[in-house]
C-alpha cells in the first residue's frame, strides 16, 4: 500500500460528507499533490468496497510560466512601450531589451511606438500614445484568479497560441462511500504463507483477490513433436489390432527387395533414376538367397506358378543396385520370405511406420522423404471382403471414414508370395498410407515443411495439443 | 496413373448416350476408372498460361479420366468407348483377327544383324482401307504418343513408326548405319540432312531431345528402309517425311523396333486393336512377315487370344462372394474376359484377348470378376486371423524414452534422415572421406548427397531456424543415422545398416555442459545403469574437432564407447550460423536393448 495514512486520511474526509468528493478537492483540503490521492483511491479499491471510485476528467486552463512573468511585469509590449522615454530610443538599444523582439512589433501593430528610420543618430523609436491600457496582462490575471469564464474561446485560443496559457485535461474520481465503508484500512495479504496456517493467523487476514482473467505461467517442459505423436497413436491401433512391428531400421535397401520380389519388372517407371535414390557407395548390394533370386528371376522372365511373367531378360545387376528403400513393402517382403522359411506357415498380422525416400519434386504436399503406414494381413482363405473389412476397421478407428482415400490397398500377387514360399491358398492381403497426410490434415498445417524438418517452428511444437484420432 | 483426356460429345456420342457428369463419374467408378477433372482446352491454356494466351482456345468439354497404368487397350476414345459398351452389355467384344495380303504375298520386314546391339526387336503389321476423320487421325497420333510414354518407357523399350504404305514399297530392311551414312528428309523438314546434323538439330526440340540419350552415343543408328532406298524411319528418334501419314492415308504400315520383344508386340496389338476399327473389314489386321538375321521370320501383329480355366468356387472364395458359375462368367464376358462355363463342376473357360495384356495370372481374372461384381457390394468381413502383437524392441526403448526426455524439458525435434555432405563433414570439422557414410548417386541438389551419419547437424539446424525464441533452447531426437557396414548378415546384406541414436542440445548464453552431462545421467539412470567403472557407466576426456578443446568426453559404458557428449566448437557454432554457447549429447542406445 502506497501510504495507509493518506488512505485513512480520504476515508476520514469521506466519513464526513454525505454525499461525493471529488479527489482534487480532497488533495486541495489536505494540500497534497494529486497524484498521492489517486494512488491512496487505488490501493482502497483493491481492498474491497470500502469506496466506490468513479473515474471522471475534467478540463481548465492554466497559465504557463511565461503567462506568470506577464502576469507580474507585463506584457512584453507594455514592458516596451514603458521602457521608451519621451526623447525616444534607438532601436538597436531597444532590442536589447528582453521583450524587445516580441515586444516591438507587438507595440508596432498596436499603434502604441513608431520607427523613424531617417534619424540622424540612426533607426529610433518614439511613443506615439500617451498612455496604454495592458489588455493582456488583465486577462490573463483573471485567468489567475480562476475567473476563467470571463474570457470568451477566441480570447484564450490567442493566448494559448502565445503560450501563455494553456489547457489541462485532469483526471479525478467522484467519490462516494462504499457498501462496506469503514475508517480503519486493514492490509491485505497476498497470499497464504506457511507462517499464517503455523499460527493461525490466516483467520483474521482480509486476502487480495486473484484477477483470473490472467494466463498462468506455462510449466517448464520439454514437448513432443506432433508427427510422433499421431505415429504414436497409429502404432496404439495397429497394437490393439494385435499387430506385430516390422524391423524396417534398414534406409537402405537392393532393388532386389524394393521391387524385384514385388513382382515389379525391371523397366517399370517407379525404377527410374527420377524417382528412386539409387546408391553410389556402397552401390551393390552382395548376398542374396540364391535359389529364391533364381525362382524371382524366372516368374519375371518366363512366368511360372500360373503366370504368364513379363517375359523380358531379367538381369541380376539391375536388382542388386542399392537404394533408400522407397516403400516398408521391402520389409514386408523380407518378412513374408523369413516367415515362409520357418516351415510350417502360421498366420501373421504386420505392421510398420517408418521413414521412405522419393527423389521426387518437391512442393507443398511432397518431401524427399516421408513416413510410410503400413499393415499386411497373411492367412489361409482371406478375401477381398476381409481386406475391406481390416481396411473398415482401421479406419474406423482413426475416427475418418474419408481417410481411405490418403492411402491404398490390395491383395499380393501370387507371383510375388509362391517363389518365396508361402503356401499356396495363403492370401496376403496389405494397405499403407503416409502418416505426414493425416497429420497435417489432424492439426490443420497445409505446407509440409511447416511440419517437418528443420525448418519448422518450434513454436508450433510447444504449442500443438495431444493427439486422439478417435475425436 | 496414365490420364486420357477425350472430348465429352464425342464420346457421348460414341457411346449412343448422354450422362450427367454424376452418372459418368459413377459408370467409371464401376468400371474401375476414374473421372478425374472436366475442363476445356482454354482452361488449361487459361490455367497454365493465362488468360490472354486462352483466348480463342477451343471451349469443347474435355473428360479427363485416370485410367489404371497397365491398361493400355483404355488409352483412346476408341478402346474407352469399346470398352465401355461391352460393360454396358451394348455391345459384344469384337474378335481381333489377323488376315493374308490379298495377292496372297505379305510385306517383308527385313531385320539385319547390325541392329543386334542396339534394339535388335521389329514387329509390324497393315492396316488396309482405313478411313480417317480428323477425330480418328488425332485419336491416332495421341494414341501412339500415350503407348510410348507409357508401355514403351518414353520410346527407350520400344518405338512405332506409322506409315503411308502406297507412298513405299517393299520389301523393308530395318538395319544400323554410321551416323553420317544416315542423309534423309526427316518429318515436317524441307531439307535432307545426315543423322548427325540432325541430332544437333534436335538438341533444342522441346518433344524429341528428350529421346535423343537413347543412341547419341552409339557408333551406328537404327534405320529403316523401303526397297527403293526410302527412309521409312530412324528410330526412336524421328520418321522420314516422305512416307507420312495424312487424312487421306488409304493404307497404314505400322513398324514398332525395340529392346524388349513382349512389348513391342503388345504396343503393336494395341495400336491395330484399337483403329482396326476403321479398316474396310473391320477389326482385321493384314499380316508383315518379319524376318530375322538368323533367316527365320514370323507374321505379325500377334494378336494371340489366350485360354485359362479357373473354378467359381476359387473366385468366389477369393474375392469373398458366393456367385454361381454362369453368373461370374457373365460379369468376366462383361470385362472383355469372354467367359463360358465348361460344364465341368464349376469350372469356367475365359479367353483372354489381345487386348488385356495385363491379364498374365489367375488372379487378374479374379479381380475383374470382383470389379465387375462390384466393389461396395462385396460384403464386408472381419479376418479371422488370430494373433498376438509384439512391439519391436527397439521402437519399443525409443518410444519410452522419448516421453523422459521430454519430461526431462527437452523438446522433440524431427530432422531429415538425408543431407549434404558439408552438413556432417565440413561443418564438424571433419573430411567426408573419413565418414562411414552412405552416398546418393543421383542426387537433384545438394540436400540429397548423404545418408546423415549423425542426428547434431539437424538439430543445429532446428536451432539455426529458431533463433528468435527465449532461451535456453533444449532439443533431442531419438532416431536412425545410417553407416555403410561390411558385416555380412543373414541375406540382410546391402553394405550399410541403421543405427538407433538419442542426441540432445543444450543452446544457452552459458554452455551448459552440466545440464547435458545431467541429461546423460539421468538416461543411464532411466536405462537402469549405474555409474561406475567396471559394471557401468564413465564419462573420460576425449577430443574431437564437433567439441571445444577439453570440453569433450566419451561414454564409456560396460567397458564399450557408446557416444559422447561436450561443449561445441566455435567454429561448428558459427557453421551452422548459430551465436551462442552449445553443448550436445549424442549416443547410441542400441546397446541397451
Amino acid at each position: 500500500m502506497a501510504d495507509a495514512g493518506l488512505a485513512e486520511s480520504v476515508l476520514e474526509r469521506l466519513e464526513k460528507l454525505d454525499c461525493g468528493v471529488d479527489s482534487q478537492d480532497v488533495a486541495s483540503v489536505l494540500s497534497v499533490d494529486h497524484q498521492a490521492i489517486v494512488g491512496a483511491v487505488k490501493s482502497l479499491q483493491s481492498l474491497g468496497e470500502l469506496i466506490s471510485a468513479e473515474q471522471r476528467s475534467s478540463k481548465h486552463w492554466e497559465l504557463t510560466a511565461e503567462g506568470k512573468e506577464i502576469v507580474e511585469q507585463g506584457s512584453h509590449e507594455a514592458r516596451v512601450f514603458n521602457a521608451i522615454p519621451t526623447e525616444g530610443l534607438s532601436q538597436t538599444d531597444l532590442m536589447k531589451l528582453p521583450s524587445g523582439k516580441v515586444g516591438f512589433s507587438k507595440a508596432m501593430s498596436n499603434k502604441w511606438i513608431r520607427l523613424d528610420k531617417g534619424h540622424e543618430s540612426g533607426p529610433r523609436v518614439f511613443r506615439m500614445v500617451e498612455s496604454i491600457e495592458d489588455t493582456v496582462q488583465d486577462k490573463l490575471v483573471q485567468v489567475q484568479k480562476g475567473l476563467t469564464g470571463k474570457l470568451d474561446e477566441k480570447e484564450k485560443n490567442e493566448l494559448k497560441k502565445r503560450k501563455l496559457l494553456s489547457e489541462v485535461t485532469v483526471k479525478s474520481y467522484w467519490l462516494t462511500k462504499g457498501p462496506s465503508f469503514s475508517t480503519t484500512v486493514t492490509k491485505q495479504e497476498t497470499d497464504l504463507t506457511a507462517e499464517m496456517i503455523a499460527s493461525g493467523t490466516w483467520r483474521d487476514k482480509k486476502f487480495k483477490p486473484y484477477n483470473f482473467e490472467a494466463l498462468g505461467v506455462p510449466p517448464e517442459c520439454g514437448h513432443l513433436h506432433p508427427l510422433m505423436k499421431v505415429r504414436t497413436q497409429f502404432r496404439q491401433i495397429f497394437l490393439e489390432m494385435g499387430f506385430t512391428e516390422m524391423p524396417t531400421n534398414n534406409f537402405i535397401e537392393s532393388s532386389f527387395w524394393n521391387f524385384d520380389s514385388l513382382f515389379q519388372p525391371q523397366q517399370h517407371p517407379a525404377r527410374d533414376q527420377h524417382d528412386t535414390f539409387f546408391l553410389s557407395d556402397p552401390a551393390v548390394a552382395k548376398d542374396f538367397p540364391m535359389d529364391y533370386l533364381e525362382r524371382v528371376k524366372k516368374v519375371h522372365s518366363e512366368g511360372g506358378y500360373g503366370s504368364q511373367g513379363y517375359k523380358y531378360d531379367w538381369k541380376l545387376e539391375e536388382a542388386q543396385k542399392n537404394l533408400l528403400r522407397t516403400h516398408t513393402t521391402a520389409v514386408s517382403a523380407r518378412m513374408l520370405y523369413k516367415l515362409a522359411q520357418q516351415g510350417k506357415f502360421t498366420p501373421v498380422k504386420y505392421f510398420s511406420i517408418d521413414r521412405v525416400f522419393r527423389n521426387e519434386t518437391l512442393d507443398a504436399t511432397h518431401l524427399a522423404e516421408f513416413h510410410q503406414i503400413e499393415g499386411v494381413v497373411a492367412d489361409y482363405g482371406l478375401t477381398l471382403g476381409d481386406l475391406m473389412g481390416v481396411l473398415h476397421q482401421f479406419f474406423t478407428k482413426l475416427g475418418l471414414k474419408k481417410w481411405v482415400e490418403v492411402g491404398n490397398s490390395g491383395v499380393f500377387r501370387p507371383e510375388m508370395l509362391l517363389p518365396m514360399g508361402i503356401p499356396e491358398g495363403v492370401s496376403v492381403i496389405a494397405w499403407g498410407l503416409s502418416l505426414e497426410r493425416p497429420t497435417m490434415i489432424k492439426y490443420g498445417i497445409n505446407n509440409i515443411r511447416e511440419l517437418v524438418g528443420h525448418k519448422v517452428n518450434l513454436q508450433m511444437v510447444y504449442d500443438s495439443p495431444i493427439c486422439r484420432l478417435d475425436s | 496413373m496414365p490420364t486420357v483426356s477425350v472430348k465429352r460429345d464425342l464420346l457421348f456420342q460414341a457411346l449412343g448416350k448422354k450422362y450427367t457428369d454424376e452418372e459418368f463419374d459413377e459408370l467409371c467408378f464401376e468400371f474401375g476408372l476414374e473421372l478425374d477433372e472436366i475442363t476445356s482446352e482454354k482452361d488449361i491454356i487459361s490455367r497454365e498460361q493465362g488468360d490472354v494466351r486462352a483466348a480463342g482456345a477451343s471451349d469443347v468439354v474435355l473428360y479427363k479420366i485416370d485410367v489404371p497404368a497397365n491398361r493400355y487397350d483404355l488409352l483412346c476414345l476408341e478402346g474407352l468407348v469399346r470398352g465401355l459398351q461391352v460393360f454396358k452389355q451394348k455391345i459384344e467384344a469384337p474378335y481381333y483377327r489377323r488376315v493374308g495380303a490379298t495377292d496372297g504375298k505379305p510385306q517383308r520386314f527385313i531385320i539385319t544383324q547390325e541392329t543386334a546391339v542396339l534394339r535388335p526387336h521389329a514387329v509390324a503389321a497393315v492396316l488396309r482401307n482405313i478411313t480417317f476423320t480428323q477425330e480418328r487421325y488425332d485419336s491416332f497420333i495421341e494414341l501412339q504418343e500415350k503407348l510410348h510414354q507409357n508401355i514403351c518407357r518414353k520410346r527407350s523399350l520400344v518405338a512405332i513408326g506409322t506409315h503411308d504404305l502406297d507412298t513405299i514399297s517393299g520389301p523393308f530392311t530395318y538395319t544400323a548405319k554410321a551416323p553420317d551414312d544416315i542423309c534423309f528428309k526427316p518429318l515436317n523438314q524441307k531439307e535432307e540432312s545426315t543423322a548427325t546434323e540432325l541430332m544437333r538439330l534436335y538438341k533444342n526440340d522441346s518433344h524429341l531431345r528428350h529421346y535423343l540419350h537413347i543412341i547419341e552415343d552409339e557408333p551406328h543408328y537404327p534405320i529403316i528402309y523401303d526397297s527403293n532406298g526410302v527412309v521409312l524411319s530412324m528410330p526412336p528418334i524421328i520418321n522420314g517425311d516422305h512416307s507420312k501419314i495424312s487424312l487421306k492415308t488409304k493404307n497404314v504400315f505400322i513398324e514398332c523396333t525395340a529392346t524388349d520383344l513382349t512389348k513391342a508386340k503388345i504396343v503393336l496389338d494395341m495400336m491395330v486393336t484399337m483403329f482396326s476399327e476403321y479398316c474396310a473389314k473391320p477389326f482385321t489386321v493384314e499380316e508383315v512377315e518379319v524376318v530375322c538375321p538368323d533367316g527365320s521370320t514370323c507374321l505379325y501383329p500377334d494378336l494371340a487370344y489366350r485360354k485359362e480355366l479357373i473354378s467359381g468356387d476359387t473366385i468366389n472364395q477369393k474375392v469373398g462372394i458366393k456367385e454361381s458359375a454362369e453368373s461370374l462368367a457373365r460379369l468376366l464376358t462383361r470385362m472383355c474376359l469372354k467367359a463360358e462355363v465348361t460344364g465341368k463342376a464349376d469350372e469356367i473357360e475365359v479367353e483372354i484377348p489381345p487386348t488385356r495384356s495385363d491379364v498374365i495370372h489367375a488372379c487378374d481374372i479374379m479381380e475383374d470378376a470382383a470389379m465387375a461384381y462390384g466393389f461396395n457390394n462385396i460384403a464386408r468381413t472381419k479376418p479371422k486371423t488370430y494373433t498376438i502383437a509384439n512391439q519391436l524392441p527397439l521402437n519399443k526403448l525409443s518410444e519410452l524414452l522419448r516421453l523422459e526426455l521430454a519430461a526431462a524439458g527437452f523438446t522433440e525435434a524431427l530432422t531429415f534422415a538425408l543431407c549434404s555432405q558439408e552438413d556432417i563433414a565440413d561443418k564438424l570439422g571433419k573430411k567426408i572421406s573419413d565418414s562411414r557414410a552412405v552416398h546418393i548417386s543421383n542426387p537433384k541438389t545438394a540436400e540429397f548427397q548423404v545418408a546423415r551419419t549423425t542426428l547434431l547437424p539437424g538439430l543445429l539446424k532446428t536451432l539455426a531456424a529458431n533463433r528468435k525464441l527465449p532461451l535456453p533452447l533444449k532439443l533431442f531426437e531419438i532416431s536412425d543415422v545410417v553407416l555403410k557396414d561390411d558385416t555380412t548378415g543373414m541375406c540382410m546384406y546391402v553394405g550399410a545398416r541403421n543405427n538407433r541414436r538419442l542426441c540432445a542440445v543444450f543452446y544457452n548464453k552459458i554452455p551448459g555442459f552440466e545440464v547435458i552431462h545431467g541429461l546423460l545421467d539421468r538416461v543411464m539412470q532411466l536405462l537402469d545403469v549405474k555409474p561406475s567403472r567396471d559394471q557401468g557407466y564413465y564419462i573420460q576426456a576425449a577430443s574431437d574437432s564437433i567439441f571445444f578443446p577439453g570440453r569433450c568426453a566419451e561414454i564409456i559404458s560396460h567397458g564399450k564407447s557408446v557416444g559422447c557428449l561436450g561443449v561445441l566448437h566455435p567454429d561448428v557454432i558459427n557453421r551452422f550460423e548459430l551465436t551462442m554457447p552449445c553443448s550436445a549429447l549424442d549416443l547410441d542406445i542400441e546397446p541397451f536393448l
